[in-house]
């Protein structure tokens, strides 16, 4: 049929099984904002600035599985947006970002709100395009989508010109792709397979290293079992919290710069490190040099530049971890759990000489019991998602997950602001759970105008605010490596977050103590609007354990003994 | 498991790329984004198909040339990646002289280089070498003498055996 540019973008967008996009109009992205009022196939939710609209796709995304779709317009809309892309592209989420462009006769003439987006997004996506006519745009809206979504995920930028989506076409959208130059390895090589599986049957202190390509790749379930029947301890990176459950016996917690004692040292000891889906990233192997030293490495990502970039990899398999871990899974009767069982001994030893704990406080409530207490009274109904410092840390240490993409949070860019919008993309994506964000004071002011969105669109977020009237974690780098000099971090100005939320038509409540923190989720949860929890924590805790930047993982700061505190 | 911190080398690499507009900025992006060095980069059609082929010479660590053929690679419109040791490499370097030079000591010196005089106008002479790079080099060394007024060095293409 022929029908224009812009007719093309909703009806590509219908046949992906859309239903959800976000996104912000504009002067060059009008042709296409006219088709979405004449649609009903999927919901337009607008944010209230485009950054917002990435990150509720990538909520939306890691929550569903499916790939997220945001709309915005050239220029600063655009601008808007990188942070957004670039964000989505350090984390490996699958996006489609459909932007507007001045027409092709006005590019390259410094037009109006004309900027050269696909030179800005070249570094921070997996791939774009401009579209320079519209018969192209099917095929470059079925790449995109391919793309976005398969190999190692990532966002995809098209960027479309304002003549292109007038441009009236052909368009046919039942082709199959032909991509010469782009075919993910899906399969794992079966020698090395074997080869990884023998190396593991004849290690005495294997380790399980999950990150996040175990939820990309759907393969928690196969991930599970397998650390189930070989008996083999597992340690989870941030981004891979709720591939195991907390209820695990063989989880030993998260590694890295926060990660437990217990869960560091068995990656210190280790003889043979199991990496599934990660890629090394210096949060969580601290000095290179020490990590893992005494290990052989096998390595499974489906990206092969992830492979032995900054690790040497002495079993390297290429493949979409759902089908690795099932082919490790039909050899595993060459393992002998058994034999681990001094192993489990010593981690567990490890687990009680430094536990992962917090002290409490009789004046004040602490962080870390905010985020255990959501656990306790929602645990498995809540999703959870985070801004960036402190209460980040926090919420991937003590919350209790159950699942994968229960835990949605800013991995490798760390953005503040990330929290909010994204649980917006969570709870579309996922209604029937409750949706937390743990955020700090400095961050909910970063994307807080999406307090308006939540009203508008009825999406019921708990944002809880753990208020320290800090950029908490740089005062805590400043406490502990610059001798205490708080520069810029002191937040003690700060706005009414209760009559914040109210100004926009949602709900706020002030905590002090444990019992007013009970009795406001609960509110919270049952009035079923968005809501901005603002808790009044201990202002100087610290993230413990850490790392220090740059040092081994044996050798952390530890919780200091109450005593003497 | 340690971290290779071996010593820097010249390689060459191949890549084969759809002929399409951003093509050459994303190979050129990911070479600066990533601090990879190019000491020279050619490129042309490939013809009879819709592909070109870049010859870039760069530089690191056996990890690092590694690291750069294997993001090539995931780049989209990136068909094969080629980093041999077995290759024939070639490159062309153009030099002006005056013609107050001596023209003929200048002429036998290209010839031993593969090269000749290409063009002949009032003031100066344009001669044309092309052999593998690192002779090239001991071109360029050998007709400093001769004064010349300009150089242009065309990069190395290659192709394997
Ligand atoms: C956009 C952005 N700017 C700056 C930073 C650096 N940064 C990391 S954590 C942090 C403090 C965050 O403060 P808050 O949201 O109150 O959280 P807390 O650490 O106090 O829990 C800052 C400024 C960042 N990660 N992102
Ligand atoms: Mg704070």
């Amino acid at each position: 049929m022929q029908i224009s540019g812009a007719q093309m973008v909703i009806e590509a967008l219908i046949k992906e099984g859309v239903d959800t996009v976000f996104g912000y109009p504009g002067g060059a992205i009008m042709n296409v904002y006219d088709e979405i009022y004449k649609q009903d196939g999927f919901k337009h939710i607008l944010n209230r600035h485009e950054q917002a609209s990435i990150h509720a796709a990538e909520g939306y995304a890691k929550a569903s599985g499916k790939v997220g779709v945001a709309m915005i317009t050239s220029g600063p809309g655009f601008t808007n947006a990188v942070t957004g892309l670039a964000d989505a592209y350090m984390d490996s989420i699958p996006l489609v970002v459909i932007s507007g462009q001045v027409p092709m006769s006005l590019i390259g003439t410094d037009g109006f709100q004309e900027i050269d987006a696909i030179g800005i997004s070249r570094p921070c996506t997996k791939h774009n395009y401009l579209v320079t006519d519209a018969a192209d745009l099917p095929r470059i809206l079925k790449e995109a989508f391919y793309i976005a979504r398969t190999g190692r995920p990532g966002p995809v930028h098209v960027d479309i010109p304002k003549d292109i989506t007038a441009q009236i076409a052909e368009f046919d959208y039942d082709f199959a792709l032909e991509l010469e130059t782009y075919k993910p390895h899906v399969k794992g090589n079966p020698r090395q397979i074997k080869k990884a599986i023998d190396a593991i049957a004849n290690a005495k202190r294997p380790l399980f290293y999950l990150g996040g390509g175990i939820i990309n790749a759907n393969a928690s379930d196969e991930v599970r079992k397998l650390v189930q029947i070989t008996g083999i301890p597992a340690v989870e990176t941030f981004m891979a919290r709720g591939v195991l459950s907390h209820e695990d016996a063989l989880l030993i917690g998260m590694l890295g710069m926060h990660g437990s004692y217990a869960a560091n040292m068995a990656m210190s000891e280790t003889d043979l490190v199991i990496g599934l889906g990660v890629r090394f990233d210096d949060r969580v192997t601290g000095k290179l040099s020490e990590f893992a030293k005494n290990a052989d490495v096998i390595h499974v990502d489906i990206d092969p530049a992830s492979i032995s970039k900054l690790v040497h990899a002495d079993y390297p398999i290429v493949g979409d971890l759902k089908n690795v871990a099932g082919d490790m899974l039909s050899q595993v009767d060459k393992i002998n759990s058994d034999k681990y069982e001094t192993w489990r001994d010593t981690i567990n030893n490890f687990a009680e000489l430094h536990p992962l704990t917090f002290h409490e406080d009789t004046q004040r409530i602490k962080p870390q019991w905010v985020v255990k207490r959501v656990g306790e009274l929602l645990g498995d109904d809540a999703n959870i998602s985070t801004d960036v410092g402190q209460h980040q840390m926090w919420a991937a240490q003590f919350y209790p997950f159950s699942r994968p993409r229960q835990f949605i949070s800013s991995g490798g860019l760390g953005t503040m602001g990330f929290g909010f919008p994204a649980a917006l993309g969570v709870k579309a994506a996922s209604p029937e759970k409750t949706s937390i964000n743990f955020t700090g004071d400095g961050s909910i002011l970063m994307n807080c105008q999406e307090l308006m969105t939540a009203v508008e669109q009825k999406i019921p977020v708990i944002n809880i605010i753990l208020n320290n009237n800090y950029l908490g974690m740089v005062r805590q780098w400043q406490t502990l490596f610059y001798d205490k000099r708080h520069s810029e971090t002191d937040l003690s100005v700060q706005p009414d977050f209760v009559k914040l939320s109210e100004a926009f038509g949602g709900i706020g409540y002030r905590v002090n103590t444990k019992e007013e923190f009970d009795a406001a989720l609960k509110d919270a949860v049952e009035k079923n609007v968005v809501a901005f929890i603002e808790v009044i924590v201990h202002r100087l805790e610290n993230v413990m354990p850490m790392v220090p930047s740059g040092g081994s993982l044996f050798n952390m700061m530890l919780l200091e003994k109450k005593e003497t505190k | 498991m340690t971290v290779n911190t071996d010593n820097s080398e010249r390689r060459v690499v191949s890549v084969i790329v759809v002929n399409e507009a951003s093509v050459l900025s994303r190979i050129t992006n990911l070479f600066s984004g990533r601090g990879y060095n190019i000491t020279s980069l050619t490129v042309a059609p490939i013809p009879d198909s819709k592909y070109s082929r870049l010859t870039i010479v760069t530089a690191g660590s056996v990890r690092v040339i590694e690291q750069i053929t294997k993001q090539l690679h995931k780049l989209i419109p990136v068909l094969r990646v080629y980093e041999h040791d077995d290759i024939v490499e070639k490159e062309m370097a153009l030099v002006k002289f005056s013609i107050s030079e001596n023209i003929t000591e200048i002429d036998t010196l290209c010839q031993a280089y593969n090269g000749k005089i290409v063009n002949v106008s009032e003031s100066v002479i344009i001669t044309m070498v092309a052999d593998e790079p690192k002779r090239i080099e001991n071109f360029l060394q050998a007709i400093k003498r001769y004064n010349p007024k300009e150089i242009v060095r065309s990069g190395a293409v290659a192709l394997e055996r």
